[in-house]
């Protein structure tokens, strides 16, 4: 077969809503375009750990810091998760660590942003893995096999996640005077980033071409935002906390929300590395990879003896 | 002393040292070697949270005045903590995390397994549920202490000096007092002298897997049961403490 016939069917099976598996033929620019995709959101699985990690050893209570531990290893295993389903692309897990490591690589920009009080547990939980959750349904219904079915098995333990953060604000709006002055702030700082991590708006959105053609991604940013939009705003009036959107309207007609205009500006700064923990957040994890190759190399070191024992 | 009293420091004493380890296996999270060590350690430090809650909900039930185990975690001082000493040695690197957990481990399978004997249904209770969680942990813990011991000359270094280095916090673990001894002798609780030597052949059994050596020095500290530690708790529980005390009225 040609490569225009190799394409055409492999369009056709898209268009079809089958999935497309490891080993089956497909467009180079396909395979690159998912690598991308599925190590950045790896990546974001992981490096996402830190500014929850942040706040273990000062967990208020015994059991928030048990729900604490547990979200965080949650995190790690989709994490893990994820490297799997790239590694059946053929590449491997070292050499997306090492695109980390090297800026090659980007993660979700919103871990950038610094955790500076118990309440951004909850804002992290309640905003940043509901934004995630509403990206990652739609991705349950992406064109490649490994990924799509990652995604279901990890968007069950996003809502869990989702809820314990929106647990934890609701607990501490209507706690004591401090407690509320927390939530409502860490509400103020994690709105608008939580907004960007939807991305640019279609209009502004080059990528998104093959991506929707393939069927990579299956809905735009701007729908996508939307949703998150409408969905959380009824929560955070539930629990009597005001978003920091003075532009925010019902729109009858539309029946969904207005709301007013993501700093762009800020957008793009912290993504080209100029959040307060860009820089923080990588050399952390570089550390914790260098400090343990002296691990790693023992462990293989005594593999291979247990190896040349048995020949 | 009351054997309520006796009962309500026994739980102390082990519901700290739980506590403290947890924290310490929690402070490995983002820290680890490769992933799955980073998920194998939060597991480790999930299960001693869950077990350091078992021991101060009980405890505070015991001691009857109302504290929950909230308020024995966070609202006592450093002298009245009773954690046994090793539970509080900072990780260090990989290689004395590994002794540490190592030398506890084996200590723990042995005591919880004494413990399901308890003539008191939620002690034994607690040690049912731990026993499963003692037996994976030391499989973790024993199965490094042979990797790094046999892996490279540098790991087996690392290792060597982490043994001699923890080695005099281990006879901590065996110590018995009044206390220990009227709950022995009354079926409650586990006389940690009977275990020792069992522990030691755990211990050595590993120790020559790894081709290393437990040191000569067989000085042991001591003090954990009257709230004597290293200076090192003190920083982990400001720390640990600083946000439930900053806002003592709050619920969270
Ligand atoms: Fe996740
Ligand atoms: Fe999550």
């Amino acid at each position: 077969m040609t490569e225009e016939q190799l394409e055409k069917n492999f369009q056709n099976r898209i268009d079809a809503e089958q999935k497309i598996e490891p080993r089956e033929w497909m467009p180079e620019k396909y395979r690159k375009h998912l690598i991308r995709q599925i190590s950045q959101h790896a990546h974001s699985e992981v490096i996402g750990m830190q500014p929850e990690g942040n706040w273990i050893t000062r967990a208020p209570s015994m059991r928030a810091k048990m729900v604490l531990m547990a979200k965080v290893q949650d995190e790690a295993g989709h994490g893990l998760y994820l490297y799997s389903a790239c590694e059946t692309l053929g590449i491997n897990r070292d050499e997306l660590v090492e695109q980390l490591h090297t800026g090659k690589a980007k993660y979700a920009s919103i871990f950038n942003y610094p955790t500076l009080t118990w309440a951004d547990m909850g804002a992290v939980g309640w905003l940043v893995d509901g934004a995630a959750i509403v990206n990652q349904v739609s991705l349950q219904r992406t064109s490649y096999g490994p990924y799509a079915r990652g995604m279901v098995k990890i968007c069950k333990e996003e809502s869990f996640h989702q809820r314990q953060g929106y647990e934890i604000m609701a607990q501490m709006a209507k706690g004591t005077d401090a407690q509320k002055k927390m939530a409502q702030d860490a509400l103020d700082r994690f709105w608008w980033p939580s907004l960007m991590m939807f991305g640019p708006h279609d209009s502004d959105s080059p990528n998104s071409g093959n991506a929707i053609k393939w069927k990579i991604k299956r809905e735009s940013n701007d729908v996508l935002r939307q949703r998150f939009i409408d969905k959380t705003i009824e929560q955070a009036e539930l629990i009597g906390l005001t978003v920091p959107d003075p532009d925010l309207k019902w729109n009858e007609e539309r029946q969904s929300y207005d709301w007013g205009e993501i700093d762009w500006d800020e957008f793009y700064e912290v993504i080209n590395g100029n959040g307060l923990a860009n820089r923080q957040r990588v050399a952390q994890h570089k550390k914790a990879h260098d400090q343990g190759a002296w691990v790693r190399e023992a462990a293989k070191a005594y593999a291979d003896k247990q190896k040349n024992k048995e020949v | 002393m009351t054997k309520e009293e006796m009962l309500f420091q026994y739980c102390l004493r082990m519901g700290d040292t739980h506590n403290v380890f947890a924290h310490r296996m929690g402070e490995w999270c983002t820290n680890g070697h490769i992933l799955e060590e980073d998920i194998a350690m939060t597991n480790i430090a999930l299960d001693h949270i869950g077990t350091a809650r078992a021991w101060l909900i009980y405890g505070g039930e015991v001691e009857n005045k109302g504290r929950t185990e909230d308020d024995l975690a966070f609202h006592r001082d450093e002298r009245d903590y009773v954690n046994m000493l090793i539970s509080e040695l900072p990780n260090g690197n990989f290689a004395e995390t590994i002794v540490r957990n190592f030398m506890f481990d084996a200590f723990s399978l042995l005591y919880y397994t004494e413990l399901t004997k308890s003539s008191n249904e939620t002690l034994a209770g607690i040690a049912q549920k731990v026993i499963k969680e003692a037996k994976y942990h030391l499989k973790h813990s024993a199965n490094w202490m042979v990797r790094l011991g046999d892996g490279t000359e540098e790991s087996h270094q690392k290792l060597q000096s982490a043994i001699d280095e923890i080695w005099r916090f281990t006879g901590n673990m065996f110590e018995m007092d009044d206390i220990d001894q009227s709950l022995s002798d009354s079926g409650i609780g586990v006389d940690c002298a009977q275990i020792k030597e069992q522990w030691m052949a755990v211990v050595m059994q590993t120790v020559s897997d790894a081709k290393v050596t437990i040191p000569e020095n067989k000085y042991m500290l001591t003090g954990s049961k009257k709230g004597i530690h290293t200076e090192a708790l003190g920083h982990m529980l400001a720390e640990m403490q600083s946000l439930a005390r900053a806002y003592p009225d709050a619920k969270w």
